[in-house]
C-alpha cells in the first residue's frame, strides 16, 4: 500500500498557529472517509499530538522548520487512513519516545499516550535521510474501541 | 505573540468565587496565553476558582497541561478548582489522559458554587 503515492501531501512550518487549519483539513477528510463524528475528532486530536511534539521536541519550538505530512485513503484491508509525518530535527532513538504513566499527574508528556491510544496503529522511526523522525499512524473503519488496538503490524515505507 | 494567538478568557467574580471563561480553541498556539492568565488568577489567592469551558470546543494536550498546572496552583493555595461544562470533545481528552476523575468537573457554574 505505501508503494502507492499519498492521496494528499503537505509541508508546511512549524508554527503552532497553523495547527488549527491542519485539523480543519483532517476533520473534513476523515468524514469524507466515513469515520463518525467523534472518530474524527479524534483522529485530527492525534495529529495534533504528533505536529506538537514535532515543534517542542523536536524543533524546540524554532517556527520556521518543515514538517512533512502525507496522506493515504486506505480503502480496503482495512479500510481507513494512514497518515506519515516527518521532520528534519534530530534524530533519536525512537524506543524512547515513550507515553508517561498516568497515574504520575503533573503537566505535559500526554501527547505519546493520546496518540497510541486513539490510534490502531502508531510507530515511530528514524527517516533514511540523515535527520529527521517520522511517525507513521493508522486508524481503521469499524475498530472504534480506544486502547484495543492492533499495534504489532508495521507497514513497510520507503 | 500575535493576535490569534491570543486565547480570549474573560475573568470575573462571582461571590466568593473566581470564574474564568476561555473563548475559543485551546492549542500549542494559545495555551501560553492561557497559563498567563491561570497563573494570574491563583496569584490573587482565590478560594475557588471555576473554569467555564461551555466555550471551549477543542483543546489539546497543552490545554489539558495548562489546567494541570491550574490544579497543582489551587492544590498549593489550598484553593478549589472546579472545571465547568465541558463538550464533548474536550471530555474525551480528559477521558483519554485518565483525568477525567482527577478533577472536579461540573455541567454548569451554578453547581460549581455548591462545592
Amino acid at each position: 500500500m505505501t508503494d502507492l503515492p499519498p492521496d494528499l501531501v503537505m509541508q508546511l512550518q512549524s508554527k503552532p498557529r497553523l495547527l488549527s487549519s491542519v485539523r480543519s483539513m483532517i476533520l473534513s477528510l476523515t468524514q469524507r472517509i466515513g469515520f463518525d463524528e467523534t472518530e474524527c475528532g479524534h483522529i485530527a486530536l492525534a495529529i495534533d499530538e504528533a505536529l506538537a511534539n514535532i515543534i517542542r521536541h523536536g524543533y524546540e519550538e524554532r517556527d520556521d522548520e518543515p514538517i512533512h505530512i502525507a496522506v493515504w485513503m486506505l480503502k480496503e484491508n482495512p479500510a481507513g487512513i494512514r497518515i506519515m509525518i516527518e521532520d528534519e530535527a534530530e534524530q533519536i532513538d525512537p524506543d524512547s519516545i515513550q507515553g508517561r504513566d498516568l497515574d504520575d499527574v503533573r503537566p505535559g508528556g500526554l501527547g505519546v499516550h493520546i496518540m497510541r491510544e486513539i490510534m490502531d496503529f502508531c510507530t515511530f522511526e528514524r527517516r533514511k535521510q540523515e535527520k529527521g523522525m517520522r511517525v507513521i499512524m493508522e486508524k481503521h473503519l469499524g475498530e472504534k474501541s480506544l486502547g484495543d488496538s492492533e499495534r504489532s503490524r508495521s507497514p513497510q515505507t520507503k | 505573540m500575535t493576535s490569534d494567538q491570543e486565547l480570549p478568557v474573560a475573568v470575573e467574580q462571582q461571590d466568593e468565587m473566581t470564574v474564568v471563561t476561555p473563548d475559543g480553541e485551546i492549542d500549542l498556539s494559545r495555551a501560553p496565553s492561557f497559563r498567563s492568565v491561570i497563573a494570574e488568577v491563583f496569584n490573587n489567592k482565590p478560594s475557588k476558582v471555576a473554569i467555564d469551558l461551555h466555550n471551549v470546543p477543542y483543546m489539546d494536550s497543552s490545554g489539558v497541561a495548562t489546567l494541570v498546572e491550574g490544579m497543582q496552583l489551587a492544590n498549593r493555595s489550598e484553593a478549589t478548582l472546579v472545571l465547568v461544562g465541558l463538550q464533548e470533545r474536550v471530555k474525551s481528552i480528559f477521558e483519554i489522559a485518565r483525568l477525567d476523575t482527577v478533577f472536579k468537573i461540573v455541567d454548569e457554574l451554578s453547581e460549581a458554587k455548591e462545592l
